[in-house]
């Protein structure tokens, strides 16, 4: 029976498979921070041991939506914040798939943000990685959500009047079960992160920072960084969600202080993802639903189950 | 004709559809309207049931039984009542339509005679030869159980008065109930079939006998949207509630883990339609849903799909609009709504089904073209089809199941089919001559491409050379043109002709008027006009041929629709191009439906040039006249 072959399949797996012989070159900015994330995925396929057939990567809109265009795997690249719905019904329908949602902070946190709320709340067995430049960097350096307050753009002649959001702190409140941040200038912790939420049975989140030096110019580049998890400074427990809280209040702070915090903040292994609760009440089928449609076998009829309560 | 009055809570809704169904068991055909407000507890409901020996395809004009029962969360006017007395509204605000030489049977528990004085019943019943029936349905329902089971009291009297067989009613009550509970009820509806026999009885109305040949079931049209989804092999749905669509909603969610199938219900509309492309996109047979409001919030996902291609089925539920309308009244005024919301040229399927029948049947075509042509289809209904409910032959429901993926490959063929020199699936080609390129699915082993709502190539990769936009545009309008000729050769056309065939006026219908509009062309018919009707569902792509044949024979032609602006008139010269000079409309907005007998009058007084139609009807004359 060949369903879905390329699902579980068992051999070695070189990064480059994941280059896509039609776009090789990313066009991304010289010096973007995306190309960090591009190159911490790529890296972090072959240690989840997962092939670019049996991953589906969901994107949204702007620059960060382009990921699946220069990453070699199942894509969809959707409409501006809703990578998410997309990708967790996804998941549903054949939870064998490694399913991959990424976008960027106006996406994610903005327009989308009902949907990460939400997503996180039902902690979906999947990877959200959002590209936080603190601007709208396709539509040519607007303000977004996570930009500081008092950042002044086209916009937002006077300055932006408003505190910018604070993803780690909502994504936590929400109900994501791994949350980390990590930084585009730090490849090599992006990468672990990535491996480990790629890994995690529940819904992870990752709030990438990725310098946009084209519309961001007065950012910082995110240099230098502290991983948390190094630092002398905090002694957090991942698993305490009181303790993540605070330091994630506290990274999020210091962002816009010129300190930048990265590492993990949250992970919770335990708590069953939305797929696990579903399948443990009947709601979702052992059997992947997509399976059925490539399979002989019986369908149910209303003829048979369903009229008789009408008669 | 009945109406079983009472208040919103009060399960008014059950009472009737086991009234109902024991009239269908009987051997009759019965067709319910339900009438309800925007409230959770309170105000006044209403459940009317027709029944008769013929076939019934429509509410039909007013009623003859008037069944008042008691309305158990009225507030007094000493509490505070805004209403006015909502003790008596379930009696009083009915008995402006009731016909003459009717029954009232109605519930004296709640009310002294003089709370009613204002409304000189005994006068009106002069008036209008109506044979009333007072009886304390709350205080036998008290005496031999609890007062809740007053609805069966009235059940029970009502029997009584129409000489009505009550062995169906007490088998169904033996069905759904059991122990004190079942016996209470039993026991009330003896004594006040008892009761009322000792009436002494003015009136001549009784129940007709008839018999079916074969079994029946009795079901609303969200019961047949429901189950044709369930019949196509559909095992995903997304949804957010909202009136009137929730009872699809409702139902599909009920039955679908027992299918095999996910039901997801989610933060919005948005993220519905989402989920369900997300699920398709996965490989499996996906749909969502809305009425107006939500709709609305779905336009972008529905470009999604136009554009990535992915299978969707969609269904809308029609209620008054604009924005949040009025939540329970009927409507047929989002037609322009679904065919064009979303930026771009659309690229959807929609069909209206005029009846339960055809709801059945176009949500199974939806599933079929919408897989077969990966496309979006939507079917098209409103608050009078969702949730009217007439019985339909148990046999209709005999059929094959079609979970079939469309045009969708599996590993070996995707192994055979063309791609790219990077190694990409091509899944979007140019030269497929029915425009439908075949999709592979995630998790397949070499099939992997893009899906982008940006224009993109033959692998999905995003392109904005002229050339290949032409040839994707054409390629995706390309299927649009099949899907017609497809639904043109197909055995069963879902456009309906009703009258005699050479009759030179004409009526035009769409989606859930249709039924109406053709016991109306009976009546006229049978008062000496000639006239028929074409019922039309195929919204996208237009059945232009049949359309265009049936203005030709006719002189004039009056459609009749459920909005303010003639949608489907507008639709209809857009698609055609001409026959502004002999289309009319007759138009309704007020949250009713029509009833036949308006259709009847609007029809006579405003064809060849007359008057203008009564009541809340609007006519509208053809160009011409």
């Amino acid at each position: 029976m060949s369903t879905f072959t390329a699902i579980g399949e068992d051999r070695e797996i070189d990064q480059e498979e994941f280059t896509p012989g039609i776009e090789p070159q990313a066009t991304w900015c010289p010096g973007c921070g995306d190309f960090g994330v591009l190159k911490a995925l790529k890296g972090a396929m072959p240690e989840v041991g997962r092939t670019p057939d049996e991953t589906l990567l969901v994107t949204g809109i702007g620059c960060s939506g382009k990921l699946s265009s220069y990453f070699e795997s199942y894509g969809f690249h959707s409409i501006h914040g809703r990578a998410l719905p997309v990708a967790r019904a996804a998941k549903l329908a054949n939870p064998g798939l490694e399913v991959i949602a990424a976008g960027g902070d106006g996406d994610g946190y903005g327009i989308g943000g009902n949907h990460f709320m939400h997503t996180a709340r039902e902690n979906h067995d999947m990877t959200y990685i959002v590209f936080n430049n603190e601007i709208f960097g396709l539509t040519k350096g607007q303000t977004s959500p996570t930009s500081p307050k008092g950042h002044e753009s086209k916009t937002q002649p006077h300055g932006s009047a408003k505190d910018p959001v604070r993803p780690m702190s909502l994504s936590l409140a929400s109900g994501a079960s791994y949350v980390a941040r990590t930084a585009a200038v730090n490849p090599r912790q992006a990468q672990e992160i990535l491996v480990e939420a790629i890994q995690h049975d529940g819904f992870a989140h990752i709030d990438f920072l990725t310098q946009c030096p084209t519309w961001n110019k007065d950012a910082k580049e995110y240099v230098p960084y502290t991983d948390i998890q190094d630092s002398d400074e905090f002694d957090l427990d991942t698993g305490d969600r009181r303790e993540a809280a605070e330091t994630m209040y506290e990274a999020e702070s210091r962002l816009y202080e010129g300190e930048v915090l990265t590492g993990r903040f949250y992970h919770d292994p335990d708590r069953p993802s939305y797929g696990e609760e579903k399948r443990a009440q009947g709601d979702v089928p052992e059997e992947p639903v997509a399976e059925r449609y490539f399979e002989d076998g019986e369908w149910e009829r209303t003829a048979d189950r369903l009229i008789d309560r009408h008669t | 004709m009945w109406r079983i009055a009472g208040g919103s809570g009060d399960g008014i809704d059950s009472t009737s559809q086991n009234f109902a169904k024991a009239l269908m068991r009987s051997g009759l055909n019965v067709f319910t309207h339900r009438h309800y407000p925007s409230r959770i507890r309170g105000g006044h409901t209403y459940v009317e049931v027709r029944a008769s020996n013929e076939p019934v395809r429509s509410r039909g004009d007013g009623f003859n039984f008037l069944l008042a029962l008691g309305d158990s969360f009225a507030r007094s006017e000493q509490d505070g009542a805004y209403y006015g007395n909502e003790k008596v509204k379930p009696l009083t605000e009915s008995l402006a339509d009731l016909n003459e030489g009717g029954v009232v049977l109605y519930d004296t528990g709640f009310f002294e005679e003089a709370d009613i004085a204002e409304i000189r019943l005994e006068e009106r019943a002069e008036e209008n030869g109506w044979h009333v029936y007072p009886m304390d349905l709350r205080g036998l329902a008290r005496e031999h159980g609890r007062e809740v089971m007053r609805n069966t009291a009235g059940v029970g009297a009502a029997a009584a008065l129409l000489g009505q067989d009550t062995g169906y009613f007490e088998e169904l009550v033996r069905e759904a109930m059991s122990g004190e509970v079942m016996e209470a009820n039993l026991t009330i509806f003896e004594m006040a079939y008892e009761q009322a026999s000792e009436f002494e009885f003015s009136h001549d109305l009784r129940v007709p006998t008839g018999g079916h040949d074969t079994d029946q079931a009795l079901m609303s049209g969200s019961n047949a949207i429901a189950y044709a989804a369930l019949d196509s092999g559909c095992r995903f749905i997304a949804g957010y509630p909202m009136t009137p669509w929730t009872d699809v909603f409702t139902i599909m969610s009920q039955n679908l883990s027992e299918f095999g199938g996910v039901a997801e219900q989610v933060e919005d509309e948005i993220a519905a339609a989402s989920l369900a492309i997300g699920a398709s996109h996965a490989g499996v047979k996906a749909m969502s849903g809305s009425s107006g409001g939500g709709f609305a919030l779905m336009s972008e996902p529905l470009g999604l799909a136009e554009m990535t291609e992915t299978p969707l089925v969609l269904v809308e539920a029609m209620r008054a609009g604009p924005s949040t309308g009025m939540p329970t009244k009927t409507e047929q005024a989002d037609l322009e709504h679904v065919l064009y919301t979303s930026q771009g040229d659309s690229n959807r399927v929609v069909f209206a089904p005029g009846n339960l029948e055809e709801a059945y049947e176009q949500t199974r075509t939806a599933f079929q073209v919408a897989y077969d042509y990966q496309i979006p289809a939507i079917l098209l209904y409103d608050q009078k089809l969702g949730g009217e409910m007439r019985n339909v032959d148990v046999d209709f429901f005999d059929r094959e199941p079609d979970p079939s993926l469309g045009a969708t490959l599996t590993e070996e063929e995707i192994s055979e089919a063309a791609h790219h020199e990077s190694g990409k699936f091509e899944r979007y080609r140019h030269d497929p001559d029915d425009g439908v390129s075949p999709r592979s699915v995630p998790g397949q082993t070499g099939g992997r491409f893009l899906a982008s709502g940006n224009e993109h190539n033959a692998v999905g990769h995003i392109s904005e050379d002229p050339d290949n936009r032409k040839a994707q545009m054409d390629r995706r309008v390309r299927k649009l043109e099949r899907v017609r000729a497809e639904l043109d050769d197909s055995e069963h056309s879902h456009q309906t002709h009703h009258g005699p065939a050479d009759a030179d006026l004409g009526m035009l219908a769409w989606g859930s008027q249709q039924d109406t509009v053709f016991e109306a062309v009976d009546r006229l018919n049978a008062a000496g006009h000639e006239v028929k009707a074409l019922g039309v569902s195929d919204m996208l792509p237009y059945p232009e041929t049949e359309v265009r044949g049936f203005l030709e024979s006719v002189r004039e032609c009056v459609v009749v629709e459920m909005n303010a602006t003639g949608q489907f008139r507008g639709l209809t010269q857009k698609e055609l191009g001409q026959y502004g000079e002999k289309l009319a409309s007759l138009l309704k907005y007020d949250g009713e439906a029509f009833e036949p007998g308006e259709v009847v009058e609007g029809f006579e007084s405003s064809i060849d040039g007359g008057q203008p139609a009564a009541g809340n009807m609007r006519f509208v004359p053809a160009a011409g006249d």
